[in-house]
């Protein structure tokens, strides 16, 4: 017996971005750029205490060919720069990145000859999260925030950008 | 105040000693740069300094000469430690390096390189060692411009 039978003859509409984001927006697959003392927060955030998984967003994929999030978790230098570019040309669309933690936002204290000011000057990014480190509770904020941006696109936006 | 191992060492080398001085037991030896291999091998084959802890450089622009190279040395044989300082101008910032002693030396000395542009000579790799290809200048040298930037790709907007 399947599902079918419980609405006879019955059917659903909706709109197609709105069906494709209730997807998206539900299952996260993230590739964490872990850089720096951040990732302590990031592994805080998956373990059983802040369970991001109740947000869908239970997998980190270590290929990013498999990943649609991009979490830069923190410091990013100049010398690592390019991995970071080609790591987020490497995705798929449609592909978000988030900015975890002040370093990778703004370069942080770090305001010298080796340090990258915030990825933003490498890759776009859609949601930037304070924090020296943030509180995993900001992370998941992030993740919520997120949801509602992509909530808001059409599968028409990033087609061909 | 009185050190052994001071004392010995301006015995050894009463005319490459520039200064000594001991605070708390934290010795040091000002030393010419020239007698820095010499003196480093006493410190080893003699005193039983088998260790070479740390090796770097300082920078104290505008004072003549500009660059120090600092060693720590540590004897786990007599729970000694001892710090070297070789004063380093910068018309002629070279140094003979200690990885014939210390193969540990070698990323030190690297290092020091990379940061402050000071040459070991008889180093078997001398080149960057955190600094990427294509960097210019030194960066802990204290006329390195401060928000001087070096981007290994181009930077968006």
């Amino acid at each position: 017996m399947g599902l079918e039978t419980v609405f006879g003859h019955s059917f659903l509409t909706t709109r197609l971005d709105e069906a494709v984001n209730w997807g998206r927006k539900y299952s996260f697959f993230q590739y964490p750029f872990v850089t720096a003392c951040c990732g302590m927060e990031y592994m805080s955030v998956f373990a059983s205490a802040y369970d991001i998984a109740r947000f869908g967003a239970e997998y980190p994929r270590f290929s990013p060919r498999q990943a649609d999030v991009l979490f830069v978790v923190g410091t990013v230098n100049e010398k690592l720069a390019p991995v970071l570019k080609r790591v987020y040309d490497q995705m798929c669309e449609p592909k978000w990145v988030v900015s975890f933690g002040v370093c990778a936002t703004s370069g942080g204290f770090y305001d010298n000859y080796a340090t990258v000011q915030g990825i933003d000057k490498i890759i776009p990014v859609d949601i930037y999260i304070p924090g020296c480190p943030p509180r995993p509770e900001a992370i998941l904020d992030a993740l919520i925030k997120l949801q509602e941006k992509v909530s808001k696109e059409s599968v028409l936006d990033r087609k061909y950008k | 105040m009185n050190s052994y191992l001071l004392e010995t060492f301006k015995a050894k080398f009463p005319d490459d000693v520039l200064d000594t001085h001991a605070f708390r037991g934290d010795e040091t030896v000002l030393l010419k740069k020239e007698a820095l291999l010499k003196a480093a091998a006493f410190l080893k084959d003699e005193l039983g300094f088998d260790f070479l802890m740390d090796l770097t450089a300082a920078d104290y622009l505008p004072r003549e000469p500009r660059f120090e190279l600092v060693c720590h040395f540590y004897s786990s044989k007599n729970n000694y430690r001892l710090r070297l300082k070789c004063p380093v101008a910068e018309n002629d910032a070279r140094v003979d390096s200690l990885t014939p002693l210390w193969a540990g030396a070698n990323w030190f000395e690297r290092e020091a390189y990379d940061m402050y542009g000071i040459k070991f000579e008889g180093h078997p790799d001398l080149r960057r060692i955190l600094m990427y290809d294509g960097f210019e200048g030194h960066p802990l040298r204290k006329d390195y411009p401060l928000k001087k930037r070096q981007p290994r790709i181009p930077h968006r907007e």
